[in-house]
């Protein structure tokens, strides 16, 4: 007799759920379950046949794949280190200044450094290419100025320094998201406990190492793997500024270019949609693995204070 | 279920277009030569269509880069228009070995084409043709011809008085010796490993030598032109390694740079955009007195969807496409774009006119690394790009990278036995 009410009572979460899983079954998860079957077949004597992980041993182990490979997954590494050491510091500290009480025209800067984060990707990679340019570019003419124009060299265009510079574009462009995020936390903290800080002589930097940081740290723990998610699937700003096989001799290539020129082929080489899967797979694990390892490893460990 | 619907609703579209003109037959052409879209409205397509009042013709272009992956989606969904615009090589020939493009080696007027025209859209054994060769592409270098009179340069016609001429830029200082950049890479490449090169691998002959694995890589004619290419790195104006395709052509309309490294195509937009004259030279020769050899590059053709239910109409333009009539029609609407018919072509534009007579002074190959060599991974045509920037900024030297070449070419590629086309391109 009492089973009735329930089921009936569970019902209505079934029908409201229903259209948004219709949806995303069809557009993200079957398209998902369809890439990852599609990197498990190939072409073996002009038919399309099963092949189990043999992509995945070509992709890891044949020097003919696995060296572009591997070359774009340590990019990658580099790629989502300057962010998580220059973007998300940065973002946290501009985060930290908008907070400061007596600070004017907070809004105003707010709307500043996030606006580039709204920007396409297309006109960010073609203005700082502008900037950077040896010929046109305002770098060289301004180092000129101060007299330090030996300091400018094609970055862009130097194996050394082309990774650096592109990934300090990507700072520039998203250094909003982890500003407004920690910002957003930070105007949170109740001002009683800052108050109780200052009573017991804590201010200025201290407080904010020893009051501040550790009651953000889940919103830090946060703009890092949405860093991690955004950076492991980076294509655009490579795409815009150096090209489709990130250049210089493949120094900017990161996983998203190399899964473009795979799937999608580039000038000659023709498009391999099964290795192209194998490669979107690929990339899809580790995306897992770091989530997995941040979600099981570090957020469990970390504390939550009562605010 | 699916495939009826289309059926049906391509059936409706079909009627609706035949209504008016129930007699018409409208062929629509596929390509990605967006650029063309005025060529073809003002000029071509009222040319056929005054003497052909039966059939209509409908251009329909996608952007270049998008070109590849929409047509064979199209192809795929028999979705495809009559005509399609054929890149040269391995993209139209996987299309032809899935069975997607006509057989047109019947064609009237096909035999208006060398073997070596047709080669971009024939079979690797040559036998059959499934696209009519339209237009090619010549490289060389151009000159601001203002500067080299200030100077007192004659066109150099040997390595030798190529690089004394630089010299003599060089030391003069007013202008940039020569206009070309790395960071995109395949200009290294385009413009320079494939426009000098031949001259030390003998054209066609070291092309088809490298196919049949007589010739590697990593032998002097194919380690030359990368020697010759790490000398051009003096020359290149500052801060070269960051300087874009764009601004290379900048540099040289504006007047800052003396000399360069060009492909035919540029003639329209370099014409209207530099305020002196502009001349060209071909490619230097090794040794005084030595033949030349120029990159008479085969770049776009057109071919007959084989599923198309107007094939009768779309012959008929296509032995149009062979004829000189169009031949001429085209060359002139899109100067630089060079017909590739047998006959004489008579050219409006001057420095076309120019470039164009290379084919006679010149023996004319295409570009060594289209044709067979650049369908396994590693893709040589694009490490070949890598290849030449890297020598050019001089961070590889020649012989390492004609031997990373080679290597990467050893490790999926057996002379004599060419992978199919269409496997590649799965």
């Amino acid at each position: 007799m009492t089973d009735r009410p329930i089921a009936r009572r569970r019902w209505h979460i079934a029908v409201f759920l229903a259209p948004a899983l219709l949806v995303y079954t069809v557009v993200m998860i079957v398209p998902l379950f369809q890439t990852l079957a599609l990197g498990l077949e190939n072409v073996r004597d002009g038919a399309t046949r099963f092949v189990g992980l043999d992509n995945f041993r070509v992709l890891f182990g044949d020097p003919r794949w696995s060296a572009g490979f591997w070359n774009a997954f340590q990019n990658n590494l580099v790629f989502f280190a300057f962010h998580m050491l220059v973007q998300n510091p940065i973002g946290i500290a501009l985060a930290a200044l908008l907070t400061v009480p007596r600070l004017r025209g907070v809004a105003l800067y707010r709307t500043a450094l996030f606006l580039p984060t709204i920007l396409s990707f297309v006109i960010v990679g073609f203005i700082w290419r502008l900037l950077l340019s040896p010929l046109w570019g305002v770098a060289p003419s301004v180092l000129d100025a101060v007299g330090l124009r030996f300091l400018f060299a094609p970055w862009l265009g130097q194996e050394g320094s082309a990774l650096i510079a592109v990934s300090l574009v990507s700072v520039w462009q998203f250094v909003g998201i982890p500003m407004i995020l920690i910002y957003a936390a930070l105007i949170t903290i109740p001002s009683e406990i800052t108050e109780a800080a200052e009573c017991d002589g804590i201010t200025g930097f201290k407080q904010f190492f020893k009051i501040k940081l550790p009651l953000i740290l889940p919103t830090i723990g946060l703009v890092s793997i949405l860093t991690f998610v955004a950076n492991f699937n980076a294509f655009d700003i490579v795409y815009v500024m150096q090209g489709a096989l990130g250049g210089p001799n493949g120094s900017t290539d990161i996983l998203g270019t190399y899964l473009y020129r795979t799937f999608f082929g580039f000038q000659l080489q023709s498009g391999d949609r099964h290795m192209g899967a194998a490669v979107a797979t690929a990339m899809f694990l580790f995306i897992l693995v770091g989530v997995s390892f941040y979600l099981f490893v570090i957020q469990r460990r970390m504390r939550r204070y009562q605010m | 279920m699916q495939h009826r619907i289309l059926m049906a609703s391509t059936g409706l579209a079909a009627l609706a277009f035949a209504l008016p003109a129930a007699a018409q037959t409208t062929l629509t052409i596929e390509s990605w030569r967006s650029d063309d879209i005025a060529t073809w409205q003002e000029t071509i397509i009222p040319a056929f269509e005054a003497a052909h009042p039966d059939i209509s013709i409908n251009f329909s272009p996608t952007a270049p880069t998008e070109y590849n992956s929409a047509l064979g989606a199209k192809l795929d969904a028999g979705t495809a228009g009559d005509l399609i615009a054929c890149r040269p090589f391995d993209a139209s020939l996987a299309l032809f070995e899935r069975g997607q493009l006509a057989d047109l080696s019947d064609l009237e007027g096909m035999d208006n084409f060398s073997a070596v025209a047709r080669t971009a859209w024939a079979t690797d054994d040559g036998s059959q043709t499934f696209c009519v060769p339209m237009a090619s592409v010549l490289h060389g270098f151009m000159y601001n011809e203002t500067a080299f009179e200030e100077l007192g340069i004659t066109p150099p016609t040997t390595e030798e008085e190529f690089f004394a001429a630089l010299d003599t830029i060089q030391e003069d200082g007013t202008y940039i010796p020569m206009a070309m950049g790395t960071l995109e890479q395949w200009e290294a490449a385009t413009m320079g490993y494939q426009n000098i090169g031949p001259a030390y691998w003998r054209g066609e002959e070291g092309r088809e030598a490298l196919i049949a694995g007589t010739e590697k890589l990593t032998d002097p004619e194919w380690v030359r032109p990368f020697e010759a290419l790490a000398r051009w790195r003096d020359y290149l104006g500052d801060g070269f390694e960051a300087q874009s395709y764009a601004d290379s052509q900048n540099l040289f309309t504006l007047g800052r740079a003396a000399i360069y490294p060009a492909g035919s195509w540029e003639i329209a937009i370099f014409e209207s955009q530099a305020d002196f004259p502009i001349k060209a030279f071909a490619p230097p020769v090794v040794e005084a007195g030595g033949t030349c050899y120029v990159s008479d590059h085969p770049d776009i053709g057109m071919g007959l969807n084989a599923a198309s239910p107007n094939a009768e109409a779309a012959r008929t333009f296509l032995a149009w496409v062979a004829s000189p009539e169009f031949a001429a029609l085209y060359a002139n609407a899109a100067p630089g774009f060079f017909p590739l018919i047998d006959q004489p072509v008579e050219l409006e534009n001057e420095l076309a006119r120019e470039i164009v007579a290379w084919r006679e002074s010149c023996e004319p190959t295409i570009r060594s690394t289209y044709q067979i060599l650049s369908r396994g991974t590693p893709n040589l045509e694009n490490e070949t790009w890598t290849a030449s920037a890297n020598v050019v900024n001089g961070t590889e030297t020649p012989q390492a990278a004609a031997e990373r070449l080679q290597q990467g070419l050893d490790s999926w590629y057996t002379p004599g036995s060419a992978p199919n086309a269409a496997d590649a391109a799965q």
